[in-house]
């Protein structure tokens, strides 16, 4: 099973995703122990190469790494320097040079882990390309509805928000729709890709409908100041229509659970009360995501190219 | 999830449990259950505060093993001793890096260590390097006032400087034959037998 790489949910099987979860589970065990430390990949080394600027993202994987004893290099290029997609390769082809045994890429071109992931020895894990993927964030959202719900199967998940550009939202949806849940996307009409029904999810542009019977909702990240004007008329508006409060949560079912990405933008995709109180679980997305993330990097750092493989013409 | 202890097989054994019958049995249900009541007693023997006792199983053969030792040491001497779980694999000095990484199984450590007198169990022993791991990943859970091991079967062929405290039977194997676990409907906790087979019958274990 389970390839050299994560470049996708999309090139996932629902056995590989089962064997990621069920590894974050006795992950998850190891950060609630006081010494949240073992000495798996120890003398490893595992590179953080984030073109694009993250913070959360380059922490859990950092904390991730850490807490199975690598040794945890950071090294985030400008983006302004390295336009070129010469350059991002070359910069890849040095790295691998050092000899890392698993390297996070980040980058806001979708396709650049992958172009990276063909010159590389060492496993290429995405930590988000562009409007692409974003997997570790899908596989963390997936650990958090098991978690929650004791089940992914049969669940009806409400994805709310801009899915046109969203790498979680596509990685959520090929994660849950593998894992057998029903998934429904809502948002401004703009904002849903025209072909997004062939992925097998049922669009909507009212959130009542989409709310109805819904046992998670999800939503989504607006980036006010790109969007508004042009695909909802302002961010009060869309607070008003696609903002989740308490009244709104009403149409979903009772014990529904609401997530969010983050950083939440306080009263436009959640309101204040909801973004830091049940049925949200924000903050245990965020402690899953390092359980995720030492699943993943337990399971695919060190996993290099074999010698007779190498795909490198230089 | 669907990866749960595998039935039928022991964390030395064979995969293939359709060729446990093959070989020879080395201990059957009756041996086994007078092991441990031995063990147990053994146990009470070595440590008079009996009340500081702590069973800590290694998965996957070790659990019921350290179950039925609870249950005997309840039995002749009324106190209730601790049962923990303590997978070891994160542990472990020989995680290859190419291939399938193996499958966690559950920790649970239902009391603190410190001070305690941490009787260690597991089903067979042969390099010593699992309950070298056990005890890594037992001290990062505090600072035990012993260590002692019980082994349900004692292969030889040691790679470290371990000896066991405590041994249900000792069996002189060559390196290439598997020892065998084998329990009633496919559970180990009603362990039934105990069985080495050929070398053959796979490769090393």
């Amino acid at each position: 099973m389970i390839g050299r790489d994560l470049l996708g949910i999309e090139d996932l099987e629902r056995s590989d995703i089962e064997r990621i979860l069920h590894t974050a589970v006795h992950m998850r065990e190891v950060g609630e122990r006081e010494v949240k430390k073992v000495p798996t990949l120890r003398g490893r080394t595992i590179v953080n190469l984030f073109f694009e600027s993250s913070t959360r993202t380059r922490a859990s994987f950092e904390i991730a790494g850490k807490r199975l004893s690598a040794d945890v290099v950071n090294f985030s290029p400008s983006s302004s320097s390295m336009k070129k997609a010469e350059s991002i390769l070359d910069t890849a082809r040095t790295l691998d040079a050092m000899d890392p045994d698993a390297v996070i890429v980040r980058h806001e071109v979708s396709g650049v882990p992958k172009s990276i992931a063909d010159v590389l020895d060492a496993p290429v894990i995405n930590a988000g390309d562009g409007a692409h993927e974003h997997p570790t964030q899908a596989l963390l959202d997936l650990f958090t509805v098991q978690q929650e719900k004791g089940r992914i199967d049969g669940l009806t998940v409400t994805i709310v928000g801009d899915i046109l550009h969203s790498r979680v939202a596509r990685s959520n949806i090929y994660g849950f729709l593998k894992m057998g849940a029903e998934v429904r996307v809502a948002a401004p009409p703009p904002m849903i890709p025209p072909a997004i029904e062939e992925l097998g999810v049922k669009a909507y542009t009212s959130l009542r409908e989409a709310l109805d019977g819904a046992d998670v909702v999800m939503a989504l990240r607006i980036q006010n100041e790109r969007l508004a004007g042009s695909y909802f008329p302002s961010v009060r508006e869309y607070a008003a229509t696609f903002g989740l409060d308490r009244s709104k949560l009403h149409y979903a079912k009772e014990d529904a659970i609401v997530m969010h990405p983050g950083p939440v933008n306080r009263g436009v995709e959640l309101s204040h009360d909801l973004a830091d109180h049940r049925p949200s679980v924000i903050l245990d997305q965020v402690r899953n995501g390092v359980a995720i993330r030492m699943a993943v990097l337990y399971l695919f750092a060190g996993r290099k190219r074999e010698h007779g493989q190498s795909r490198r013409t230089s | 999830m669907a990866q749960e202890t595998p039935p039928s097989i022991g964390r030395a054994a064979a995969r293939g449990a359709s060729a446990v019958s093959a070989g020879r049995v080395l201990l059957d249900d009756t041996a086994i259950a007078r092991a441990l009541t031995r063990i147990a007693h053994e146990i009470l023997e070595r440590n008079e505060d009996v009340s500081q006792l702590y069973l800590v199983a290694i998965p996957n053969g070790g659990v019921p093993l350290a179950r039925r030792l609870a249950a005997n040491l309840r039995q002749i001497a009324e106190v209730d001793v601790p049962v923990g779980v303590l997978d070891t694999t994160l542990y472990r000095d020989d995680l290859k890096m190419t291939g399938e990484r193996p499958l966690l199984r559950r920790t649970e450590m239902p009391s603190a260590v410190d001070e305690r007198v941490v009787v260690l169990v597991d089903d067979v022993v042969k390099t010593g390097r699992t309950i070298r791991a056990a005890m890594d990943a037992l001290m990062d859970f505090g600072r035990p006032r012993m260590v002692q091991v019980v082994g349900l079967v004692d292969r030889g062929h040691r790679e470290l400087p371990i000896k066991l405290d405590y041994v249900g039977k000792n069996v002189p194997t060559s390196p290439r034959e598997t020892v065998s676990l084998r329990g009633r409907d496919g559970d180990l906790e009603g362990l039934l037998e105990v069985t080495l087979l050929p070398a053959d019958a796979r490769g090393d274990a």
